[in-house]
């Protein structure tokens, strides 16, 4: 059956994000320095760390896949990776808004975190081209499988060079807020991060079911085809469901 | 089972044959790292640059014209049937690897025996701050070469070659290019060389080198099975 597990997972999504948003806007409290806009940090933050871990998930399901030779895993990569460069267009116009709203402008260039992100947004948006130009669908699984290797051992490594290349003039602007955040920031930022999450793992399930569906569509199809052309009785008891042959 | 160091040697060599018979790439690289500079001159209109202007001048030069090369690096393979070669001999794949990696690491080289003595000759006061800028560009190289040598493989057996190595390379030497470009900054600082972070940055570019000779070498494999 296809789809099992996605109605109680879409229901914990919806939940952890009610809490959630509801914790955010009644219960946590407003910040000393920045006021409301800062309650931007509980969408943006989660986002952001969603996206790239979800990277990395996806270079290990990469290498599974290489490892296994087993095309399922391939799919996985790609659906994580795909989701998570959709949360990272979030993650840049969120940043965006926070940055305009607490520093004046919409980009920053002394934040190493948010151009880190950037460039490894850029680098999994390359992901696509590179994939969609091998037309052989085990190479193409393979090439793509090198790539989201490659990128994932990339993702810590730029961190670390952007970080470095910020010379120890530039305070750390998040310092206060991360280092002595009071506790009930923390539960709202933690409660958001499961929401956010959540809502990763029940995107990937829903394409990742959506994927396999219409390849057992296209499956049945070309098995019907076949059939309407000369194949005669034995496709259309293959396609039968078991049990209900009484030929 | 031919030893991999004698399958090294070979392919090594027969890339630097073939290079020196059809000068395909290296004449190319410094044509255009030359005219570079020239573009440079009146774009920023300058006739001297120091600091952080000649690192990027430098470092934007070298970067784009060392895709020039990595774009052809196996475009004779696939044209003439060497990966169909090299699946058949019986040799350890990843060797193709290291071997066209340091093929790309001579023209990276011999590129820049050419580019940097007319970058100094062009732009610079003094020529002091050369000698160490030799330690920051050969870790350079090697970062290049390695990840130049994994995309261009994939690319080669692309639709879409040419455009896909400068897409996909650019945002992943970002790191190799910022602790590059770090340390050539205070090297060509005015007033004579300085070393400002200079270790640091140096240590930067080889965790780079060997993290992606290591991911290289062990993904190689992969990109040859057909």
């Amino acid at each position: 059956m296809y789809g099992k597990g996605l109605k109680p997972l879409s229901i914990a999504t919806v939940v952890a994000f009610a809490v959630g948003f509801s914790l955010v806007f009644f219960y946590a409290p407003l910040d000393a320095d920045q006021g409301f806009i800062q309650k931007i940090f509980y969408l943006h933050v989660p986002l952001a760390s969603t996206a790239l871990i979800g990277f990395v998930v996806g270079g290990i399901f990469a290498i599974l896949h290489l490892r296994t030779d087993n095309n399922k895993w391939d799919a996985y990569s790609y659906v994580a990776i795909h989701i998570s460069v959709i949360f990272g267009v979030g993650v840049l116009i969120t940043g965006a808004i926070w940055a305009k709203a607490s520093w004046g402008h919409w980009w920053v260039w002394d934040e190493p975190t948010l151009v880190s992100f950037l460039i490894v947004f850029l680098l999994y948006c390359t992901y696509y081209p590179l994939r969609y130009a091998i037309e052989d669908r085990d190479r193409q699984a393979r090439y793509a499988s090198v790539f989201a290797i490659t990128a994932g051992a990339f993702v810590p490594l730029n961190f670390m060079a952007v970080r470095a290349a910020e010379s120890l003039v530039h305070p750390r602007t998040f310092g206060t807020v991360e280092g002595g955040m009071p506790g009930d920031m923390w539960l709202t930022f933690l409660v958001c991060f499961a929401g956010i999450a959540l809502l990763w793992v029940t995107l990937v399930s829903f394409e990742l079911t959506a994927k396999r569906t219409s390849g057992q569509l296209s499956r049945l199809r070309r098995a019907l085809d076949d059939g309407g052309h000369g194949g005669g009785p034995g496709v259309a008891r293959r396609i039968a469901p078991s049990g209900a042959g009484s030929r | 089972m031919t030893p991999s160091r004698v399958a090294f040697a070979a392919i090594l060599a027969k890339d630097l044959r073939s290079e020196l018979r059809t000068l395909q790439s290296l004449p190319a690289m410094a044509l255009f790292a030359v005219t570079a500079f020239i573009i440079f001159r009146f774009g920023l209109d300058r006739t001297s640059l120091s600091g952080s202007l000649a690192s990027g001048v430098l470092w934007a030069t070298l970067l784009f014209a060392a895709v020039l090369g990595i774009n052809r690096l196996f475009v004779a393979e696939r044209e003439e049937g060497g990966f169909d070669a090299i699946r058949l001999a019986p040799i350890d794949r990843s060797v193709l690897f290291g071997a066209k990696a340091a093929a790309l690491i001579v023209y990276l080289v011999a590129l820049e025996l050419v580019a940097v003595p007319i970058f100094a000759i062009f732009f610079l006061d003094s020529a002091t701050a050369l000698g160490p800028l030799v330690a920051v560009l050969l870790l350079a190289d090697l970062g290049l070469a390695v990840v130049g040598t994994l995309i261009s493989s994939m690319a080669v057996n692309s639709r879409a070659r040419d455009l896909l190595v400068p897409l996909v390379l650019l945002p992943l030497v970002v790191p190799l290019m910022i602790a590059a470009s770090g340390a050539t900054e205070p090297l060509l600082a005015l007033g004579g060389p300085g070393y400002h972070r200079f270790g640091t940055w140096l240590m930067v570019l080889g965790l780079y080198d060997l993290i992606f000779a290591l991911v290289g070498w062990a993904v190689f494999d992969f990109l040859l099975e057909d």
